[in-house]
């Protein structure tokens, strides 16, 4: 196996066939149902998103599952009132999401650190109290937001039948549940990756780097901060848009609960798992989580009798309790406990870990020749 | 005869109580080297800070090449042509040397903001050739691909020189910038200054080390306890006693 620096079209061919094979090598892991790896594939456009705001200026948002709500509102607005189309419904919901953060990063990005942090969630909260309250004209409140039969659908209506039950979301007629749901969120989740790797590799994403190792030199080199934080800003509320318009879209139903505090954690806890500022690192979070989050949790002690029915039973009878603490219910322990070890001893999360193993293992076999020429700063963020 | 490039017309500072400067004046002449000296505290930096827009002056005016530079952003008074080497390094630790100096000519070329998101950084070319030139220039050409969070603080000044380079400053100001260099590497920052200045770049350089003023200042001037003291030529101010008794009696 040839170790060492990726070139970038290797990295991005790596990437694709390893998202479009996923049913194939999820499968022996338990993760191969159309739900999940829908899950995964939006997840992963949720941090990678994320991380062109945390990882490249290193401006840590509290608030990033407003964007995600506004996205599912939008993508449902988009069914009810045109068409069950998703491509409408994707425009919508990552041009409003791009609207909301222009308005919160415009504000958000007086303050740094901590401050903005603050200011980020605090909005978010707004926006998710305003969605169960006074908003519930447009979000329909605690129920939240669904299809019904007495929907307009303005452009369906001229062009299809209307048919008894609700319609399904499609794309051109092709349904977007099950697996052609998930290939077509891995496509775009492919896409959105190309785009965060162009950013990372761009003049832009190097200042963008340079605000965030060292704003006031950059200041005083003559740069303008302040529309470039904004860039970065919306463009990674708009990943989070699409995002949210993709929940929709696999699943057209909006709540509010989307917008909660916890779900904007969660994809800061997805991105440093996975390692900030990284190219692949939010992709792996974001798995990693969702996998904790849907598998693991279903592990209970019968499946863990079986796991370990290579044991005598008397020690198996030992181990399967004390191993039960950590699955099923537990989950979020073994995440919590995954969570330290890694901030504490990866601050580079699992891309750290793996390149590493990989130096490690390439080190073994040529310790004496260091080839420092062939690392060009091109190839310095990322795995 | 010679233009005025900057300009600093009673300029007024203080904080709290403390007074950091006081009606301070000073004419800066195209192509010339201008040297501050003055014992810590004087007042130094902060009249460097006022004039990059790090601080704004109480009361008082900075103007370069006729320009009001006072209440304007730092980064417009960069766009317009003057750069600072701070004295404590201000680099990007985390990048490699020649990202380091390829970031300014970024910010100058697309500082007041130019989305060219698409372009590659490998179609930058120009600009690697420029940035891996002064780092030649700067003597740091062997550790480009190096971090520059591990260079020693010599190193770092130099590196922060580089960066100021290849903004092609109209006025260059900078805050000591042989401190914590050995001698040797102090000589190859003056005769690189030299170089500079036969280029005809306008520079303030504060130093405390005689040796470097002396060697590059076209004129000094003195500033001790916020005010300027005195200022002229180096021959002159090194005679001048109450230079002299400013030195002495800065030390308490
Ligand atoms: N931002 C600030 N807030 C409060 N006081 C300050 C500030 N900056 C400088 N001072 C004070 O103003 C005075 C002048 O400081 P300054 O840094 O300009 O001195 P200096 O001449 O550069 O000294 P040195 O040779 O030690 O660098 C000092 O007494 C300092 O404590
Ligand atoms: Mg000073």
């Amino acid at each position: 196996m040839k170790l060492g620096p990726l070139t970038d079209t290797t990295r991005f061919v790596l990437f694709a066939v390893i998202i479009l094979a996923m049913p194939l090598w999820l499968e022996p892991l338990g993760g191969n149902y159309p739900d999940l790896l829908q899950r995964f594939a939006i997840y992963g456009i949720f941090a990678i998103g994320f991380n062109i705001l945390f990882g490249l200026t290193g401006y840590l948002s509290f608030g990033h599952a407003a964007f995600l709500g506004v996205g599912s509102y939008a993508a449902v607005w988009s069914f009810k009132l045109l068409t069950m189309n998703a491509l409408p419904a994707i425009v919508f919901g990552v041009f409003f999401a791009g609207i909301l953060a222009a308005a919160i990063g415009f504000l958000s990005l007086r303050r740094t650190g901590i401050y903005f942090s603050i200011l980020t969630l605090a909005f978010a909260q707004m926006s998710y109290n305003l969605a169960y309250s006074v908003l519930t004209p447009i979000t329909n409140g605690e129920t939240g937001l669904q299809l019904s039969q007495q929907d307009p659908r303005i452009i369906d209506s001229v062009f299809i039948e209307a048919g008894s039950g609700l319609p399904s979301t499609n794309l051109f007629g092709l349904k977007m549940s099950g697996y052609p749901g998930f290939y077509f969120c891995a496509v775009l989740l492919i896409i959105c990756f190309y785009i965060s790797m162009r950013i990372f590799r761009s003049p832009f994403g190097l200042m963008l780097r340079g605000i965030k190792s060292n704003q006031n030199r950059m200041r005083y080199t003559g740069l303008n901060t302040r529309p470039y934080m904004l860039t970065a800003f919306v463009i990674s509320g708009m990943y989070a848009g699409l995002a949210g318009s993709l929940l929709a879209i696999t699943d057209p139903l909006a709540g509010a609960e989307r917008m909660q505090w916890t779900a904007s954690g969660e994809v800061v806890l997805m991105t440093i798992l996975g390692g900030v500022g990284t190219l692949a690192g939010p992709m792996l979070g974001a798995g990693l989580i969702k996998y904790f989050e849907n598998i693991f949790s279903a592990f209970n002690n019968n499946v863990l009798m079986e796991i370990f029915s290579f044991l005598p039973n008397a020690v198996a009878e030992i181990i399967v309790p004390i191993v039960g603490l950590f699955v099923g219910s537990g989950w979020h322990l073994t995440l919590g406990i995954l969570f330290m070890v890694i901030v504490i001893y990866l601050p580079g999360g699992i891309v750290e870990g793996l390149s590493r193993l990989a130096k490690f293992a390439a080190g073994e076999r040529k310790s004496s020749k260091i080839a420092g020429g062939n690392t060009s700063p091109q190839d310095q963020p990322g795995e | 005869m010679s233009d005025l490039v900057l300009h600093l017309d009673n300029i007024q500072k203080s904080f709290g109580g403390l007074s950091a400067l006081s009606d301070v004046n000073l004419h800066v002449e195209e192509g010339t080297t201008h040297a501050i000296i003055g014992p810590n505290g004087a007042g130094k930096s902060t009249l460097l800070n006022v004039c990059i827009g790090r601080l704004k002056p109480d009361s008082g005016h900075v103007t370069f090449k006729g320009q009001e530079l006072t209440g304007r952003e730092p980064h417009e008074i960069a766009q317009m042509g003057v750069a600072r080497v701070f004295q404590t390094p201000e680099i990007f630790p985390e990048m490699t040397l020649l990202e380091n100096v390829m970031l300014p000519a970024f910010s100058k070329r697309d500082g007041a903001f130019k989305l060219n998101a698409y372009s590659g950084l490998a179609q930058q070319g120009d600009i690697r050739d420029e940035a891996e030139h002064i780092l030649e220039d700067v003597g740091l050409a062997d550790q480009m691909l190096q971090e520059a969070g591990s260079l020693s603080r010599g190193d770092k000044r130099r590196l922060e020189l580089g960066m100021c380079l290849i903004l092609r400053p109209r006025l260059l100001l900078l805050d000591e910038p042989t401190a914590g260099m050995s001698r040797h590497d102090t000589n190859r920052t003056i005769d690189l200054l030299k170089k500079i200045k036969s280029r005809g770049m306008t520079k303030v350089i504060i130093e405390h080390d005689m040796h470097v003023v002396f060697s590059l200042a076209d004129k000094v001037s003195v500033l001790a306890r916020g005010e300027i003291i005195a200022g002229g030529k180096p021959e002159d101010v090194r005679e001048n006693p109450k230079v002299k008794e400013a030195y002495l009696g800065g030390a308490h």
